[in-house]
């Protein structure tokens, strides 16, 4: 009972993130309808600019934190103005081209940029775990967990509260009729992306410190954030955000009692059933945005 | 005129080992020969139903275990391994197309991913089959009644006739009615499906022949290297063909061969020059370049 209660917390704590990676997701993919294999990349990113900033730059970590979100605000807001704009009348697939060479030319360039080998980023927390009722949790990991949900309730705030959410959740209903209202939909789409872009780099800055950055780390990243996204329904932010929790605890339930070997497989499985069983995915009839 | 430089291309392929007595440069034809087959049936796909399968390294991968697996554990002969190679890929093809051709486009793609994904951790994962991590060394050379095709040169013609059949393969499916059903769905599924063509039929069809082909290649690839581990799963195959279509020109036949030519032979002529790292950051830059500026990629731009 313990050990389940363990992997549990764990889960919520893997969860969380993943949500974040989701979110993000689900405004690019899902309301954007860009196939973004890049986005594991700006993961990597935030989890890099953390390490940067704290290494070379020997900034305080939650200033570290924040400059890796901006730093995923900024190159997610460059990606869209130069690629993605361009391209906007063509198909889909000609994007989802274009998102495969970024990710490829990202995930090469962190590779030349740091090395190959994996970097473990600095953090101020204790080690020493904080025990309640036989559940047992690092600080970092409770920090992770609260940031990430802080940061989801930011995003939904951002999308339901804000003139800037309006404007993003009129321009996904209707783009034409958005922009006869005077919204700028081509800034609305750099927004998004970048925001989209932003929260994947949080969750990599965040996740970061608890494992190790190495370049492909994004890959696996990218393929959880498309298994939330699924899982939660295109476009639907409460779904994404039920659905990364969802994939944390399974991956975590999976990895304890069945094998840890194939912890990363829950994930590809979420994907091939959702998609087989209920492309709509599970949450179908909660609040959609898009 | 074309006649003639197709008779003098086949006359050049056929004598290529006498005058390229170099094993280094007789091995990166033999990699070009073996990445022009996994272009074309990756083309099939994307080219001609305009699926795109970024799963494909395990359609690849499969074949080359497939492969390596009869020939050390059950001793076959590598004339029997091969087609069964072929077809067990070809059964994986069955199933994801089964699987996910009642979806499209994204999904399609995520489910080819997902899939290869997933083979990939067992090909790791299963020691008892596949030796996990280590892999399966000393895959043997395919032999011809008393001769080993040991040698580069003895391969080279292998790869070649696999090459030429490939080739057919893709020749005689899309001049037919099925290859026309084939490009009629990927321009407009619905108006296709109004006329008779059974889009989810044809779309198994496609993929079963894509997974074949690449299960091929695999083939040739373990027998090649007589080396099979996980790596043949690395995403950075299933890539290295996305460039190949794309740069040769999706949807022509030569398109895939001209592709695999030029980023086999274009990476191993820098590599004095450049590491890999930057010859994959290149691979990225030279997709965007190419969806911006050579979309119908060289075949049809320059020869049409």
């Amino acid at each position: 009972m313990d050990q389940l209660l363990q992997h549990l917390v764990n889960g919520l704590v893997l969860g969380g993130t993943y949500a974040l990676l989701g979110i993000g997701l689900t405004l690019i993919f899902g309301l954007m309808n860009v196939v973004n294999f890049a986005h594991g990349e700006f993961y990597t990113l935030g989890a890099y600019a953390t390490f940067a900033a704290l290494t070379l730059a020997d900034l305080n970590f939650f200033a570290a934190l924040g400059l890796a979100i901006v730093c995923g605000l900024v190159v997610g807001a460059v990606t869209e103005f130069v690629l993605v704009r361009p391209l906007r009348r063509e198909s889909i697939d000609t994007v989802m081209l274009v998102m495969i060479g970024v990710w490829i030319a990202m995930q090469n360039g962190e590779l030349l940029v740091w090395g190959g080998v994996a970097k473990s980023i600095p953090h101020p927390f204790s080690t020493t775990p904080l025990t309640l009722g036989g559940v047992s949790l690092a600080p970092l990991r409770l920090f992770v967990l609260v940031a990430a949900l802080g940061l989801i309730v930011g995003a939904h705030l951002l999308i339901h509260r804000t003139r800037l959410g309006r404007a993003m959740r009129a321009t996904f209903q209707d783009a034409d009729t958005a922009a006869l209202m005077g919204v700028r939909i081509r800034r609305i789409y750099t927004a998004t992306f970048a925001i989209g872009s932003g929260l994947a780099a949080a969750a990599g800055a965040l996740l970061g410190p608890v494992f190790i950055a190495y370049p492909s780390m994004g890959d696996l990243a990218s393929l959880k954030a498309f298994s939330v996204v699924i899982l939660g329904g295109l476009g639907n932010i409460a779904g994404a955000t039920v659905g990364g929790l969802v994939l944390g605890v399974a991956e975590e339930l999976g990895a304890g009692y069945v094998s840890s070997g194939y912890r990363d497989a829950v994930g590809f499985v979420i994907i091939i059933a959702v998609l087989l069983l209920r492309p709509s995915g599970l949450f179908a009839r909660a609040e959609r945005v898009g | 005129m074309r006649r003639a430089a197709g008779i003098l291309l086949a006359l050049a392929a056929l004598t290529l080992p006498l005058w390229i007595a170099n094993a280094y440069f007789l091995h990166v034809v033999i990699m070009a020969g073996i990445f022009g087959v996994l272009a074309s049936s990756l083309n099939l796909l994307l080219g001609y139903t305009g699926q795109l399968s970024l799963g494909h390294a395990a359609f690849f991968g499969i074949g080359a275990y497939a492969s390596a697996l009869l020939t050390l554990r059950w001793e076959w002969s590598f004339w029997l391994a091969l087609p069964a190679a072929v077809l067990a890929a070809g059964i994986a093809g069955w199933a994801i197309g089964r699987l996910a051709l009642k979806l499209r486009g994204a999904y399609f793609v995520l489910v080819t991913i997902s899939f290869a994904g997933v083979i990939a951790l067992i090909s790791i994962n299963w020691m008892d089959l596949t030796n996990g991590p280590l892999g399966l060394p000393g895959v043997p050379a395919p032999e011809l009644g008393p001769w080993s095709l040991r040698t580069k040169s003895a391969y080279y013609y292998l790869v070649l006739a696999a090459v030429a059949l490939a080739y057919e393969v893709c020749r005689r499916l899309v001049d037919s009615r099925i290859g026309r059903a084939f490009v009629a769905l990927r321009e407009n599924e619905a108006l296709a499906e109004s006329v008779g063509v059974d889009g989810t039929r044809y779309l198994v069809l496609a993929a079963v022949v894509s997974a074949g082909l690449a299960g091929l290649a695999g083939s040739l690839y373990a027998h090649y290297t007589r080396f099979v581990s996980p790596e043949v799963f690395l995403f950075t195959y299933t890539v290295t063909m996305v460039i190949m279509v794309v740069a040769g020109g999706k949807g022509t036949l030569a398109g895939p061969l001209v592709g695999a030519v030029l980023f086999t032979v274009l990476p191993e002529a820098l590599r004095a020059a450049t590491s890999w790292q930057w010859q994959m950051l290149a691979y990225g830059l030279i997709l965007v370049v190419l969806v911006f500026f050579l979309p119908r990629g060289i075949v049809p731009t320059f020869f049409r």
